[in-house]
């Protein structure tokens, strides 16, 4: 077995995800599935092998990364705030992570 | 009658049809066909027919129109479209409404094109069936009762069922490429970076390419026209020069080298299928091309390679969805229980799987083996082009292993799903270009794809390949 019930689990915790009873089951049994069938990289020697992390060269996108840093208005926060669960404008709301000591 | 730019722009020059009638005429008949395939999820009308006005304007003053000038358009749910509800197919954008257009959305309308609404998808581009869509399957317009492919599904069966002259899919392992094939029109993905990705709601950023699906590779060489070139707010859009695709291809073919990789040929492949591409490969021949027999031995590794990237990626892409700048909020007992009850509630089956899958490749003590593995495993795939592109102009491979199978029969086996991306993700992981073409039928009715890769900015070289072979009957193999 690839992976367990714990690691699934854990993992769920770290992406913030809920999941159902069910779901950790089947998603374990089908992850190990796959983690299985992915193990066959490991028939590949790569130890001098550079990782690639993307495809294009500095060349092909060289102003990309040096252009002017000029401040551009777009003028959208109205909208962009229509689209939030509790906007209280400016701003977004979140449930209240910080309790005042003393309360 | 099959619907393109050129009849479309001649319709409207000749006044025989106003751009107004046009949309309409495209909006009734959605309204009767699109219950039974769910290939839209929302229409535009208003903004169409603001834009079916401006052309109007433009023919009644005489003047000539613009590129895509009145063409009826479908774009993909995962792109933004200002003021119209984009849901990616999932359930925590249900009521999102982009506050900006893509890019390629805007240029399609800067050249005259007129916008007719989103298409169904997977949920965020991840599926190869349409079947992982909050909204339902898209139904295959030339078999109701099997998939259009995925993950742009409703963008294949929009334009190969004539509610759309063209659309744009994205691909990030086949995405546009594979519901071409499986409904029997051209599809293309251009180069990685050759189309800016502003506006397009993240999958997988390094594999991520939007691109053209329409009724003839000249559609799709226009629409690419329209959308390629660089752009400041994407800063992986690269300065390499657009050529005119639209007189690229019309330049010949004979004498060009044809790469045949026999480690695409190997296994797996459905009997039918390989038939037709041989054949296709055969016609390829005729038209004066060179078979060139080449190895791209790192072939059978990609799958494996390309589901460790994608959900790596996807698993911190998808880390917005939060509940608390847009979309989906469930209240919980605390900010992380809201974080948690709403990506619970809001995310399907597959992405749950694949965030599950990506955040545990890379985790501590699993990165090294898993995602960098797979990171240095795509350096090698990459290398299998650059190598096989010394010595061809293009490689010829099948699109999918199997044409357009039925609803509901991969569902419960991811990996078998997976295994059915095994000819596109290896241009994905590459970031060359690649276009499907339909290379007959199996069945008597079910398309078959031919793909073309080409080296990276060569888009030129595979979309003369795609017109001349489609110009010499290759649908009809």
């Amino acid at each position: 077995m690839k992976i367990s019930r714990e690691e699934v689990v854990r993992v769920a915790e770290l992406a913030y995800l809920e999941l159902s009873e069910t779901e950790l089951e089947t998603y374990r049994a089908q992850i190990d599935e796959i983690l299985e069938y992915i193990g066959k990289l490991n028939e590949l020697d790569t130890a001098h092998v550079e990782p690639m992390a993307q495809v294009l060269t500095d060349d092909q996108t060289a102003d990309a990364t040096l252009r002017e840093d000029t401040v551009v208005p777009c003028g959208i926060a109205t909208e962009v705030l229509k689209q939030a669960p509790d906007p209280e404008p400016p701003f977004f709301r979140v449930p209240k992570v910080i309790e005042r000591s003393g309360e | 009658m099959t619907w393109t730019i050129e009849n479309v722009k001649e319709g409207l020059t000749a006044k025989k049809i106003s751009a107004r009638e046009l949309v309409a005429d495209f909006y009734e008949r959605i309204e009767a066909r699109n219950a039974e395939l769910n290939a839209y999820l929302a229409l535009a009308p208003e903004r169409a027919y603001a834009q079916a006005d401006k052309i109007d304007a433009l023919l009644a003053a005489g003047k000539p129109l613009p590129a895509l000038g009145g063409v009826p358009v479908a774009i993909k749910d995962v792109i933004s479209t200002r003021g119209t509800v984009s849901t990616c197919g999932s359930k925590i954008l249900q009521n999102y409404v982009p506050p900006y257009d893509a890019t390629a959305v805007a240029r399609l309308e800067e050249a005259g094109a007129i916008i007719l609404g989103k298409t169904n998808c997977d949920e965020f581009a991840m599926g190869s069936s349409n079947e992982n869509s909050a909204y339902g399957p898209v139904k295959n317009p030339i078999a109701l009762d099997r998939v259009p492919g995925g993950s742009s599904g409703g963008s294949a069966a929009v334009v190969a069922a004539g509610l759309a002259v063209a659309s744009l899919g994205t691909d990030t392992g086949g995405s546009i490429r594979q519901p071409g094939a499986l409904c029997g029109i051209p599809a293309m993905m251009g180069s990685y970076g050759r189309v800016s990705r502003y506006g397009l709601i993240a999958f997988a950023s390094s594999l991520d390419r939007i691109g053209p699906l329409a009724n003839s590779v000249k559609d799709v060489a226009a629409v690419l026209q329209t959308i390629a070139g660089r752009d400041p707010n994407d800063s992986t859009s690269t300065t390499a020069p657009v050529p005119v695709y639209t007189e690229e291809i019309t330049k010949p073919v004979k004498g060009m080298r044809i790469g045949i990789p026999r480690d695409y040929f190997a296994e797996g492949m459905d009997s039918g299928v390989r038939d037709k591409v041989e054949k296709g490969i055969e016609l390829l021949k005729k038209l004066g091309c060179q078979p060139v027999d080449i190895r791209m031995p790192h072939t059978d590794y990609a799958i494996a390679a390309y589901y460790i990237i994608a959900t790596a990626e996807a698993s911190s892409n998808l880390a917005r969805y939060d509940g608390v700048r847009f979309g989906l909020r469930v209240e919980g007992d605390s900010l992380i229980g809201m974080y948690r009850k709403t990506r619970g509630a809001g995310f399907g089956a597959e992405v749950k799987r694949r965030i599950v899958l990506g955040t545990y490749v890379l985790s501590a003590g699993y990165y090294d083996a898993y995602y960098l593995k797979g990171q240095k495993v795509r350096a090698l795939i990459a290398r299998d082009f650059r190598e096989a592109f010394q010595r061809v102009d293009a490689i010829v491979t099948p699109t999918s292993p199997i044409p357009a199978f039925k609803l509901g029969e991969k569902t419960d086996d991811p990996l078998q799903m997976y295994l059915a991306d095994i000819y596109t993700v290896t241009g994905s992981l590459a970031g060359v270009p690649g276009i499907s073409v339909p290379c007959g039928k199996v069945c008597g009715t079910l398309p078959v794809g031919l793909q073309l890769f080409g080296p990276a900015f060569g888009e030129s070289a595979i979309l003369r390949l795609a017109h001349a072979f489609e110009q010499a009957g290759g649908a009809e193999l």
